[in-house]
């Protein structure tokens, strides 16, 4: 077992989903990651991801009961939205006629029936931009479960086929979201979680100071 | 594009690995942990994992197991066998697997599929039926393919679809253990009438067996036990013969 490595790591706990992964593969790249929805907790770390997993207006409805919906939005540090997560920073969603974060300009709407839906198993995700994807060539694949997706807006930073073209991956500022699970995702998987906890955090330190 | 999934499935015992394995390299091959690391590198899609010792009382091991497969392995996997209730689901969950299959347990009583499918989303939530063809009609089977039922598959697919199951895995228990070929015309017509992905199972003996479930049977994904745990088809191997069929698979 690799020594685990200083980097404040807060997955958001709010109970939506199997965040269980998202931890183990962390450690897997030698970081312990904290499960919480303290929000002292979250705004104390350096790098924050977002889960969910299940349907998009319950997740909702807890977020709020934890007030989290409200700090979300206000966090500087790097964030990183998986899969519902990422949905639900975005303007809003099809699934539970659902307001989301607003965090990223798109709007999630409901597959086609022209495709199997849910989508399920994996997908390459193309067109990529931004330093998340270092080391990931084009074409990668990923693994996506899901039957909502985001249309693409000025804020995607990556692009896959199902149907339609959709964002599988967006970026406003210090905010990240991908459709896909990077924890189950082999090795690409890997190298994008580990690409998200070595961005450079300098801009939050600076801004701290300027407070 | 969204690729055909390569799925072995293995079954489990008082948390360890049964049904010979012989795979070289492996220091333990009983050891869930070990075989499924080796299956994720070696280019498996997702893991199934049977719990063919299901009981109340072996089920924290098996939670044990879940937890440790979770831990060292990145890509997704499918626990079932003997679950029935939404604690246990959940329970399942908490340890990391990403999918549960449900089989018996939601033709006794069909309403578990809905209430599974509510609270945890129908992307976790896999049904698996076992059916066997009769003078031309396919009826469901229970307790791993040994007590028949006047159900037609066809018409329970569909109702479990409607109920928010995300994923089918059929067996056709004519084609289980045979080694020659999936049940093609069956899986083809899932795939007509339903709109969620078919996992086809049973029969798999050869690579063309793969190429024709995939072209012929429209499967989403296939799955087998045998013909990759005594490595008589290498998937490397096999994902390089799909492509080189013009079937779009993960490499």
């Amino acid at each position: 077992m690799p020594i685990a490595k200083k980097m404040k790591l807060v997955i958001i706990n709010y109970g939506a989903g199997n965040i269980k992964s998202i931890q183990f593969a962390f450690k897997r790249l030698g970081y312990d990651a904290v499960l919480s929805n303290n929000p002292n907790e979250i705004l104390a770390a350096d790098k924050i991801i977002f889960p969910g997993v299940g349907e998009a207006s319950s997740a909702m409805k807890m977020l709020k009961e934890s007030g989290l919906d409200v700090l979300v939005p206000t966090l500087k540090q790097p964030v990183l939205g998986i899969c519902l997560g990422m949905q639900l920073m975005c303007k809003s969603t099809e699934e539970g006629n659902t307001k989301g974060l607003g965090i990223f300009n798109s709007e999630v709407k409901r597959f086609a029936n022209d495709v199997k839906v849910p989508q399920m198993g994996w997908n390459v995700i193309k067109d990529l931009k931004s330093d998340l994807f270092k080391g990931v060539k084009e074409n990668e694949y990923m693994y996506l479960v899901h039957s909502y997706y985001a249309e693409h807006c000025k804020e995607t930073i990556a692009k896959t086929d199902y149907g339609i073209n959709y964002a599988s991956a967006l970026q406003h500022n210090n905010f990240y979201g991908v459709q896909f699970h990077p924890e189950k995702s082999s090795l690409a998987g890997a190298r994008i979680l580990r690409n998200f906890i070595e961005l450079d955090v300098k801009s939050k330190n600076e801004e701290s100071i300027d407070r | 594009m969204l690729t055909k999934r390569i799925i072995p499935c293995l079954d489990i015992k008082n948390g360890r690995t049964v049904k010979g394995v012989n795979f070289v390299d492996l220091r333990d091959a009983g050891d869930p942990v070990e075989l499924a690391k080796q299956y994720a590198e070696v280019g498996a899609d997702e893991l199934v994992f049977l719990d063919i010792s299901a009981t109340l009382e072996n089920r924290g091991t098996t939670l044990e197991m879940v937890m440790h497969v979770a831990e060292q392995v990145n890509i997704p996997f499918t626990v079932g066998g003997g679950i029935s209730s939404i604690e246990h689901v959940d329970a399942l969950l908490q340890c990391g697997a990403d999918k549960v299959s449900i089989n018996s347990s939601a033709v006794k009583r069909p309403e578990l599929v809905n209430e599974l499918s509510n609270k945890f989303g129908s992307q976790c939530i896999v049904v698996a039926i076992d059916a066997k063809e009769v003078e031309g009609q396919w009826k469901v089977h229970l307790a791993g393919g040994s007590i028949p039922t006047e159900i037609d598959l066809f018409e329970w697919a569909k109702e479990v679809e409607s109920r928010g199951a995300g994923e089918i895995l059929f067996t056709s228990m004519n084609h289980d253990g045979t080694k020659n070929g999936f049940a093609n015309e069956a899986l083809s017509r899932l795939s007509r009438e339903l709109n969620i992905p078919i996992i086809a199972s049973g029969g798999a003996g050869s690579v063309k067996h793969f190429i024709d479930t995939f072209k012929e049977g429209k499967a989403d994904a296939a799955l087998a036990a045998s013909v990759f745990h005594f490595g008589e088809i290498p998937i490397p191997e096999l994902k390089k013969e799909l492509k080189e069929n013009n079937i779009e698979v993960r490499l």
